[in-house]
Order: C-alpha cells, then structure tokens, then sequence
C-alpha cells in the first residue's frame, strides 16, 4: 500500500515540475527578433551596384578597406527607416562612416527618400532581391551591422536606432577600431 | 443615388488599410516561378516548406507571399538548379539565422530531452507492464 502511494507521490511531483516549467516560461517575454548568427563572421563576399545617383555602388572590398563602418540596411519604403534618419545623421557628425545597402528598391524612390530624410551614407548598393540581406543573416528593415576594419561583422542592432542606442553603436564602432 | 453613392464611400472608408509598407518591385525570378526540371522542382519544394519565413514567423517560405519569402525560395530555386543539395542549402540559411530558421527537427545539446523523454517513457512503462503481468501471473 505504501507502495503506492509513493508512486502517486512521485506522478504529482512531476506534474507539479512541469506545470512550474510552463508558468516560468510562458511569463518570459517573446523574443521576436532573429539574431544574425553571423556576428563575429566575416562578411561574405558581394558586389552590388549603385541604389542612388547620387552615390557609388557597395561591395564587400569597401568593407575591408582598413576602416571600421556601420552598414545601414534600410528602404524608401520602410516607414522606420525614415524615423532612424536623425540617429544616422547624429552618428555620421560623431564620426561614424555609414554605408547602406538599399532592399528591394528603385533608385528614384531612394533618391526622393534621401532628399527629404539625409543622406548620411558614402556608398549606397542595390540589393533587388535581398540576395545581400540573406547572406548577413539579416532579416528585416532597417537593420545596423558593425563592421570591423578587416570586413569582420562585430555586432547587429535590430530594428530602427532611437536616440538612446546613439552611444551604444558609436561604442561597438570604437571596440571595432575606430 | 446620392444617398447611394455617400454609402459606398463610406463603406470605402472602412475598408482597413496595411499598416506596414510593401516594396512595389517585382518578385525575385523564381520567386514564384517553378523550375523546369520536375525533380529539381519537387526537391526544391520540398525544403521550402521545411524553411522558416523570417518576416511572417509561423509559415514555411512556400506558404508566404511576403517579399522575403519570395527572395528566399528564389535563393532556394536558384541554388537546386546550380546543383546545390537540398541539406547544403539548409546549412547555409542556418550558418545565418540558427537553427531558428528550419522546421525541421535536429537532434542538439538543447533538443536530445525531447527524443530521449519518449525513449525513457516508454521503457519505463514496459518495465511497469512486465512487472504487474508477472504478478498477475
């Protein structure tokens, strides 16, 4: 009979520790964003052609030029990516050199784009079929990679850059080298 | 008519409209085209349901008619007709976003409890089982 009894013992135990498992997880908050796995990789190789008339294409040897960068994934047609333009212009006064890779867009609508928001960036390729965004692991727009001077991805911001992250990027740019 | 016309704009106005803005290029190539060879098709179909799409979290890229989806399974149709294996593919998407971005089960140092509980389970109760038979008996 004793027996028994610890058996049940046992069963509720375990019932007990796995509804204890659930309650703890599902009061966790949802990570919704997907982490580039490709932080600490090098950049993978690319050359795209100019998104702007007003500035040069971007390929991975522009990245390993011996300076560290911030690559800017964005598009005209991302409403956030219009709402980070002051942060960008901020970092590009602090110092920061920007360069952009523009997804899925025409060169008038980045044109129009960067006349009314700034253009902050000093190379700006054409990425028609987010070929580029893929390869760095990126999964949306606007997104913030660090580069290092030797084309190594150093750190990823996710989604826009509100004017708190400002410093936070300026210091993962200075840990790369700058 | 008047009356008519002002119900139409505004039933119009209610009429929601997307929050978040779409590109208007068009699809990757093959993002909606199929491949020509059959096989080609039915192996690059195949994985394509077995990737993640990473803007719409909870479909397959075949599933999806997000921009991304389409620029994915042009990424997926692209490489099978290079010759790619379907699994080098997979690799190279999860070498990028984790293991977060294939559905298809993998046996990890965080995943082996759930194929090792069923395993354990089931001994568990054979065991149970061969003891209450042999008492009965």
């Amino acid at each position: 009979m004793m027996q028994v009894r610890w058996g049940l013992w046992i069963i509720i135990g375990i019932a007990a520790g796995l509804f204890g498992l659930f309650a703890y997880q599902l009061s966790q908050p949802k990570v919704e964003f997907v982490q580039s796995a490709m932080v600490g990789q090098m950049m993978p190789a690319f050359d795209l052609p100019p998104a702007s008339g007003s500035r040069p294409g971007l390929s991975s040897a522009d990245l390993a030029d011996g300076t560290p960068k911030l690559l800017n994934v964005f598009a005209s047609w991302c409403i956030p990516c219009a709402s980070e333009a002051p942060q960008l212009e901020a970092l590009e006064r602090a110092g920061a050199r920007i360069v952009a890779v523009a997804i899925r867009d025409r060169p008038e609508d980045v044109d129009r784009f960067l006349s009314i928001y700034g253009n902050p960036f000093t190379r700006i390729g054409r990425d028609d079929i987010s070929e580029v965004q893929l390869s760095i692991g990126s999964s949306g727009v606007p997104e913030t990679f660090v580069i290092d001077g030797q084309g190594r991805i150093t750190h990823q911001h996710i989604g826009d850059i509100r004017p708190e992250h400002v410093a936070d990027l300026l210091r993962e740019l200075e840990e790369a080298g700058a | 008519m008047k009356q008519l016309v002002a119900l139409i704009a505004a039933l119009g106005l209610l009429v929601p409209l997307p929050v978040t803005a779409q590109d208007t290029m068009p699809p990757a190539p093959y993002a909606y085209q199929q491949l020509e060879n059959p096989e080609q098709e039915a192996a690059a179909r195949e994985l394509m349901h077995t990737l993640r799409c990473l803007k719409c979290q909870s479909q397959s890229i075949a599933d999806s008619d997000a921009p991304m989806a389409g620029d994915m399974r042009h990424q997926v149709r692209t490489r099978i007709l290079a010759g790619e294996e379907p699994e080098h593919i997979r690799a190279w998407l999860v070498e990028r976003y984790g293991d977060y971005v294939s559905y298809a089960p993998t046996v990890s140092s965080t995943t082996w409890p759930l194929f090792a509980i069923p395993v354990l389970l089931l001994a568990i109760c054979g065991f149970v089982f061969a003891s209450r038979m042999r008492r009965r008996s």
